[in-house]
């Protein structure tokens, strides 16, 4: 297996410099991914026969570009990229693409930008750092993420890293472990319970916060466990350095302390909780799974979080809560609603599938670009954002079990709005690194602020609020993006082509992926007269247009 | 169908747009969805219920504005004074004095929350801060509620001025405040071209918008539809003219006070003749740990006081407090004693609220706390019992049930109960 993964990681990238044997290198790919890709399409189409539906068609070549781009990349492709896919010729053109936006030098760090902004996100929120009171250092959290997706860290390693991680907040400080960030701010207040429950929801699927303060009537957690589980993180204290001879925290160390136990006795560091009746019962560190570890508050007999990131590996939920997140993430749903709730009271669509992709990634090593590639192949990513009469009935936004016989139409992210204006037209992306960065953050606190997501939201459904749709219809970056200067997008366009019906396409191309139709092509002659024939000026409302139509920001 | 690409003199957007829609088929038709047709305005006056909240950030000392100790060691320097109402307030709310006929004072508030964030949210909805869910805050849950009352309205039924308020919660976003500064500037409200070319792109987006949504046949490409809809409206509409306080006569201004708590208090009195149905004012800077009664009088109560006492004297003369519940209060109050640094720290366990207007009873005092001030003597009532009283006195039924997003059902402010004593 390891062999295979190696094989699989290097030699697309290898073979790209001899592009007579790139199809060789696409066979061997799809070989190791066939049987996945396999297993997938089997379950999902015994679900389709069950309910008797019949799926939507494919989706077109140029749409399911502009897709895959989003998902893998978090940007929509230009104009120039997405032509050279349309003239890749063969059937495994799409297998093709997969690999190059996976492995191509030329997007690891869109790549690892991309997935590390969404696990900042999913591990402390977008909110998370942004207040100077907190020890939590967003760039800190972000460039560990960055770098673990850059270098194909495997995804069990980069858990334990986050569950276990000892060190400082802030880039360059003596001791730095970015991987500190997620857990710094929460395990001081309230005994850790925050840590308890993130750690448990987002890394195994299993929500205990409600089991906190009583056994929960459907959930399967008791108070007990959630107790349990807290343990672990008794060893643990987020320290506070300031600023010299200030009160301003400069950033916080994520360290291990002995543990007294709440009675004082650390050769028995046990902890009190009380039940609803108001009796209290005790309780010592004990796995899900009903593994117990030593006793001892000492670090020297015993690491307790440490132990508890060697027994999350070997938790089968492990597996089946990344296999849920990365599938949600690219079919716009999970197989359970919510993604993070795998709890038997929670039923699952299709749950063999579920469980077989979880062993799968965990045979390949936990790889996710293995696992990017068999969700990314596999027949239901391929297929239309159509609803029709015969696959009627698979409406999750009602509250229908998934069944996957179409692409789920479902915003952009933030990030992916923003990252998909500034690859397109080159807006925001003047200026240094520095003030590039700042104009993105600038511009995703007022559209955060406006949107108010929160971590772990789904978005299936367009939730804009009206200063959001403000901000794209008349904000800075919109403008920027609409900018008909001498060398803007525009402009360029404006110069291209052979006649005003190739420059439309292009525009059209650029936005959505796709030919204008031909009522757009009326109303674009209709704004030509009334721009009183400036083409410039048509071709400038008619991008205004495209970039604000519920086409552009919403993933189909 | 060419004249549809110049303005047509003196004609309003919504008959260029239905013309748009009526001529050029489906073009416009998703945009219109969301539209909305004018009822009779005498129809529509007769119920339209707004509240206010006057947000007093950091926790004012409403021992020394609403519930006077007067000889006793923690009752600091300010006198009581008499007021129109059966209660005497501070003497440094002279012009509140003359208006606490139309209004009340809850003198046993008792809560818990003596945090500034955790006061902060526990006050603005009526729950306790609670990591796995967001409940919706008087805003929104007012706004959702009086909403039907008004088909006409263009403009966000929920509108925070200077402040940015509590969030919609599991509510979702459409139930957002909307925020913006005491001058009423909206940000990236100008698209600052003619706004024959924003009409025009705006029927070419919808076309667009219409074709994807045909062609996928799901609900999030026409759910966007109307959001468009709405931004175009709110863009346009005749209603925004209400944001425009600079408009008001010198005078009028002065009387609120030229600051951003008398400007933001006056622009509230507009968007409540405007239809909407609840405005937020925020006025930070109670947070008095040092040097509080120097504060108070040269700065925070002369504030309060003349923007507070003039909103409600206009929403009275104007008949539109009997339709409005205006309440003036802060995360908590302060503690009865004085510190060493002569201010005044965080106190949660008894404290005063002000609220008046719509069905509540005015000019009255609810409630007594102890000689000292440090303790409720009467019934004590909490954020649970005065939002739910405050609901009540808009005439929204207070068995209403929400389902939260992991479909908990949730009643209006978790269900508290009723002050009797203002609403029957």
């Amino acid at each position: 297996m390891v062999l295979d993964r190696l094989r699989f990681r290097f030699i697309p990238c290898l073979l790209l410099s001899c592009f007579g044997m790139w199809d060789v290198s696409v066979s061997t790919a799809n070989d190791t991914a066939r049987s996945q890709v396999e297993l997938i399409n089997d379950a999902i189409e015994q679900g389709w026969k069950d309910y008797e539906i019949r799926p939507a068609p494919e989706a077109d070549d140029a749409v399911w570009c502009r897709r895959v781009y989003l998902d893998i990349l978090g940007r929509i492709p230009t104009l120039e990229e997405l032509n050279q896919f349309l003239a890749t010729r063969g059937t495994d053109n799409r297998t093709k693409l997969i690999q190059t936006l996976l492995y191509d030098d030329r997007y690891t760090e869109e790549y690892a930008n991309h997935w590390g902004g969404i696990w900042t996100n999913i591990l402390i929120g977008r909110s998370g750092g942004m207040d100077n009171r907190e020890m939590t250092n967003r760039d800190g959290l972000q460039k560990y993420l960055r770098d673990s997706f850059a270098s194909e860290k495997p995804y069990d390693t980069m858990v334990r890293e986050l569950i276990t991680a000892t060190g400082t907040t802030k880039p360059g400080t003596e001791n730095f472990n970015g991987a500190v960030n997620f857990l710094i701010d929460k395990v001081n207040a309230d005994d850790a319970v925050l840590a308890t429950s993130s750690s448990s929801r987002i890394f195994l699927g299993q929500q205990v916060q409600c089991t906190q303060c009583h056994n929960h009537p459907f959930n399967q957690w008791k108070q007990q466990k959630f107790w349990e589980f807290n343990s672990f993180f008794r060893q643990t204290r987020g320290l506070r350095r300031f600023v010299d001879g200030t009160r301003d925290v400069a950033y916080g160390e994520l360290a291990n302390q002995d543990f007294a136990g709440e009675a004082n006795d650390p050769e028995d560091a046990l902890i009190f909780y009380e039940l609803r009746n108001g009796l209290t019962r005790v309780a010592y560190p004990v796995f899900t799974d009903g593994t117990e570890i030593p006793k001892s508050g000492y670090l020297s007999d015993v690491n307790r979080r440490e132990e508890l990131g060697h027994l999350m590996l070997e938790s089968e939920f492990l597996d089946k809560m990344i296999v849920n997140r990365m599938w949600s993430h690219f079919l716009g749903f999970g197989f359970t609603k919510p993604i993070d709730d795998l709890g038997p009271h929670n039923p699952s669509s299709h749950p063999a599938l579920l469980d077989a992709l979880g062993q799968a990634f965990r045979h390949s090593s936990y790889d996710l670009k293995q696992l990017i590639t068999w969700i990314t192949m596999s027949k239901p990513y391929q297929l239309a954002a159509v609803l029709g009469k015969a696959n009627e009935i698979d409406d999750p936004s009602i509250g229908e079990m998934p069944k996957f016989s179409r692409f789920y139409l479902r915003q952009m992210s933030a990030e992916q709005l923003y990252q998909s204006l500034v690859s397109a037209t080159g807006a925001g992306a003047a200026g240094s690194y520095e003030e590039q960065e700042q104009q993105r953050r600038e511009w995703m606190k007022q559209f955060v602020v406006a949107f108010g997501t929160d971590e772990g939201d789904e978005a299936t459904t367009f939730n804009g609020s009206i200063p959001q749709a403000l901000m794209l219809f008349n904000g800075d970056l919109t403008r920027q993006a609409t900018s008909i200067k001498p060398g803007s997008f525009l402009d360029r366009i404006q110069k291209d082509g052979n006649s005003t019906r190739e420059r439309l396409t292009s525009l059209t191309m650029a936005a959505v992926a796709r030919r204008p139709t031909r009522n757009e092509m009326a109303v674009a002659a209709k704004l030509y007269a009334a721009r009183q024939n400036n083409e410039l000026e048509m071709l400038q409302d008619m991008w205004w247009a495209l970039l604000n139509s519920n086409e552009f920001i919403l993933q189909h | 169908m060419t004249r549809y690409w110049q303005t047509p003199a003196g004609m309003t957007r919504r008959h260029f747009m239905s013309h748009l829609a009526g001529s050029s088929g489906a073009y416009a038709a998703s945009l219109m969805m969301g539209g909305s047709i004018y009822a009779h305005a005498d129809e529509l006056k007769q119920k339209r219920r707004s509240a206010i909240l006057l947000w007093m950030g950091g926790g004012p000392a409403t021992i020394d504005m609403w519930d006077l100790k007067p000889g006793a060691a923690t009752g600091g320097p300010f006198r009581p004074i008499s007021t129109t109402g059966d209660m005497q307030i501070c003497e440094h709310l002279p012009l509140m004095a003359q208006q606490m006929k139309h209004m009340s004072v809850v003198r046993s508030m008792s809560t818990r929350e003596a945090d500034h964030a955790r006061g902060r949210y526990y006050m603005h909805t009526g729950f306790v801060p609670n990591p796995n869910i967001e409940h919706p805050s008087y805003g929104s849950v007012i706004a959702h509620e009086l909403i039907g009352q008004r088909p006409e309205l263009e403009i966000p039924p929920f509108v925070s001025i200077g402040g940015a308020s509590t969030g919609p919660g599991f509510l979702g976003m459409a139930w957002s405040p909307f925020s913006v500064t005491s001058n009423g500037r909206v940000r990236n409200l100008e698209m600052k071209i003619e706004d024959t070319r924003l009409m025009q792109r705006m029927a070419a987006l919808s076309m667009i918008e219409d074709g994807f949504a045909k062609r996928t046949r799901d609900t999030p490409a026409s759910e966007h539809a109307k959001v468009l809809q709405k931004t175009y409206d709110l863009m346009t509409s005749d209603q925004m003219k209400a944001f425009k306080v600079d408009q008001e006569p010198d005078d009028v201004k002065e009387r609120y006070g030229t600051n951003g708590f008398g400007q933001g208090c006056l622009l509230a009195r507009r968007l409540v003749e405007a239809g909407v149905p609840f405005i937020e004012v925020d006025l930070g800077g109670w947070d008095n740990h040092d040097g509080i009664h120097p504060t108070l009088q040269n700065n925070k109560l002369p504030t309060l006081d003349k923007a507070m006492s003039a909103l409600i004297e206009d929403l009275d003369q104007r008949g539109l407090l009997q339709d409005t519940v205006v309440m003036c209060m802060g995360e908590f109050g302060r503690t009865p004693n004085i510190n060493a640094g002569a201010g005044r720290d965080h106190f949660a366990r008894a404290w005063s609220c002000v609220v008046g207007g719509a069905d509540l009873k005015p000019g009255i005092a609810v409630g007594a706390t102890s000689r000292d001030g440090s303790a409720v003597e009467t019934e004590p009532f909490t954020s649970e019992d005065l939002m739910t009283t405050v609901v009540k006195g808009l005439g929204i039924s207070t068995e209403k049930t929400f389902t939260s997003k992991n479909g908990r059902p949730m009643k209006i402010a978790g269900g508290g109960k009723i002050i009797t004593d203002l609403i029957g």
